[in-house]
């Protein structure tokens, strides 16, 4: 018992603050779990087939990176919790609140109080302004040619770093769950989801999200379920039963050591609530939605969901100290068979045998893979829409070749990804997701913020305020405790905390706003008499895109 | 969008007033969310023993947990304050504001 206290806390205690959103470190494969793949299979052929069916409907570009502006409120905010609650931290958090209690409820709560923030601010000016990319929204009245380049360019950024630790992550899960080899399982992920997006567009790529959305949160309300059940539906009964079996007893009903550092946290919680309102992927989903008001409840019902998934976590995570610590056949002399984040998976198989672990890894399986394919529509779209179609093209092109260059770009990048998967197998890659959070805070969000609430934006304001929080979010995460220190090997660290976005963020938006003010040119001049109209289309959709197609 | 249209919305008394409630209201909430959420990490950064009393001397469940799950009822709630307002009352004026501008 000591010793295993003394061994979680370590554990914990060298648990990088992003371990919860990836899946990293050395892991075993496990003979073949045949419910897992059968219930896979059933899921590829169910998806593959709504590929099939979004193939026939996808034809114009519109349909192709929107969804024909189509999918209901609704529908977008299954998909928008669908893109949050990535297989890592279901199984992450729920492992968080397995080790230490109390923290992995701190964690979630970081990670959902940026939503309203984005319904409250964004959410509407977004729909109003945007067509297919964040950079329609942030070039809207600037130069197409830099701004768009430079939305490109922390778009694909963005976008590959968090490909890689998607992709690590599959491999991994998917070896740990199913068996199966991890070159492998990288190649049929990579394979899928160019399948995914190429044929179906982001009309199937949405709907996957939605089915996957629908299983995950299903299966984690199921077992939360048999965890109250089992405890005789008495809440008081669960902390108590977990605070008497847990070696760190009732401190695990507190805060602990996860928040020691209030700046790195509060860093951090700017990185999380910023950092969502730069991701392209997520971002792409308010232009599938008719109109502001259809975006607003999108946000509304997305909040809804990782709110309530987040309360399923904590639930399960306590009921995996419950009935997974300590029992022999799924602990041994390390802690949990298989690695810290199986918590979760083991307390399946404990509350529904061997068909519902097969289930649930096979949601936490296409978990990964509807994320990716969100991510690579997203990757596509900038090379096509941005790069092709506006910068090189300069818009004079016909909607059928930049579909065939986002489609060329989408093999591309799977096939980038799965090299990339492969080559990042054995490395550390704890950090980045932190650093694709952190770059779409200092990076992407500044510009698109102030692009919609500040008149006084320029071209050139734009673009070096942005770079600005791209080089220093990525020299600050590199010269930081996790990189330098953890990946490195150095003994001590030169920026002494892990989440940058409190400072890159803030210098990006110094920045953009000093290089806009000092920026005299006949052209910001323009650019900022184009405010007013911009501002107007922004209220009150005047002038906005509307919906194509309805499914 | 012509620019005559721009300029009548712009022109609009009903169109001032109603930027200024929305923004009034839209700051406010974000002020009260981004207040919940820093202050809370605060007490979990300097004062964390006020999460860990108990709620009463016969139990085990302690502050913190109906805090946190609180907050993220919170979020949720404040959300949809502002759905409901904004896609009733704000919609409305804005389609009243355009109408008056198209004429």
């Amino acid at each position: 018992m000591k010793r295993l206290s003394i061994l979680l806390l370590n554990l914990f205690a060298s648990l990088p603050v992003w371990a919860a959103d990836t899946i990293s470190g050395p892991v075993k494969q496990r003979d073949l779990n045949i419910h897992a793949i059968v219930m896979f299979f059933i899921f590829v052929a169910a998806t593959l087939f709504i590929t099939y069916w979004a193939a026939k409907r996808t034809r114009s570009a519109k349909d192709f990176y929107a969804a024909g502006g189509g999918i209901t409120g609704f529908q977008n905010g299954l998909a928008i919790a669908g893109d949050y609650m990535s297989a890592a931290s279901f199984l992450g958090i729920s492992a968080l609140v397995y080790g230490s209690g109390y923290d992995g409820l701190i964690y979630s709560i970081g990670f959902l109080v940026g939503w309203p923030l984005i319904t409250f601010l964004v959410a509407e000016r977004l729909r109003n302004l945007g067509k297919y990319t964040f950079a329609d929204v942030a070039s809207y009245r600037l130069q197409q040619g830099p701004v768009r380049s430079f939305a490109a360019v922390g778009t694909l950024v963005t976008v590959a770093l968090y490909l890689i630790a998607q992709m690590v992550g599959a491999g991994k899960l998917i070896q740990l769950l199913f068996g199966m080899e991890y070159t492998s399982a990288v190649v049929l992920v990579g394979i899928l989801m160019v399948l995914y997006v190429m044929f179906g567009g982001m009309l199937a790529t949405t709907w996957v999200q939605i089915i996957k959305a629908a299983l995950l949160l299903s299966g984690a309300t199921f077992m939360a379920f048999m965890v109250l059940k089992l405890s005789g539906f008495s809440l008081e009964t669960m902390f108590a039963t977990a605070i008497s079996v847990h070696p760190k007893g009732t401190a695990i009903m507190s805060p602990g050591g996860l928040v020691s550092n209030p700046i790195d946290a509060i860093s951090l919680g700017i990185g999380l609530m910023f950092g969502t309102a730069g991701l392209p992927h997520i971002l792409m989903r308010f232009f599938t939605v008719s109109d502001a008001k259809e975006a607003r409840k999108s946000v509304f019902f997305a909040t809804g969901f990782i709110g309530y998934f987040y309360i399923l976590t904590f639930i399960i995570g306590f009921g995996a100290i419950m009935l997974v610590l300590n029992q022999p056949q799924y602990t041994d002399a390390k802690g949990l068979i298989g690695g810290a984040n199986m918590a979760a998976i083991h307390l399946a198989s404990a509350v529904g045998g061997d068909w519902f672990l097969g289930f649930i890894s096979a949601v936490a399986f296409a978990t990964i893979l509807a994320v990716v394919s969100g991510l690579t529509l997203s990757g596509a779209s900038a090379v096509s829409h941005d790069l092709y179609a506006s910068v090189w093209r300069r818009g004079r092109t016909t909607e059928a070749s930049e579909i065939r260059v986002s489609k060329i770009a989408t093999i591309f990048l799977g096939i980038v990804a799965i090299l990339l998967g492969i080559a990042f197998e054995k490395q550390n890659i704890a950090y980045m997701v932190g650093l694709a959070f952190s770059i779409a805070a200092s990076a992407n969000f500044p510009v698109l913020f102030l692009s919609m609430f500040w008149k006084g934006l320029t071209t050139r304001g734009a673009v070096l305020g942005g770079l600005i929080g791209l080089i220093s979010a990525v020299a600050l995460i590199v010269l930081g405790p996790t990189v330098w220190v953890d990946v490195l090997h150095n003994t001590e660290a030169i920026f002494a905390y892990k989440n940058p976005a409190l400072f890159s963020m803030t210098l990006a938006f110094v920045c953009t706003w000093f290089f806009s003010v000092i920026d005299n040119s006949e052209s910001a001049d323009k650019e900022r008499a184009a405010f007013l109209p911009q501002f107007i289309r922004s209220m009150t959709g005047v002038g906005a895109e509307g919906a194509s197609s309805k499914h | 969008m012509t620019s005559p249209t721009i300029e009548r919305i712009q022109n609009n008394p009903k169109f001032a007033a109603l930027i200024q409630t929305k923004r009034v209201f839209s700051w406010t909430l974000s002020i009260i969310m981004l207040a919940i959420y820093c202050g809370f990490i605060l007490i979990v950064g300097f004062k964390k023993e006020l999460f860990a009393t108990p709620l009463g001397p016969d139990t085990v469940i302690t502050w913190g947990i109906p805090v946190g799950v609180g907050i993220i009822l919170s979020a949720f709630v404040l959300t949809g304050i502002y759905v409901r307002r904004a896609n009733t009352e704000f919609d409305q004026l804005t389609r009243e504001v355009v109408e008056e501008a198209q004429q």
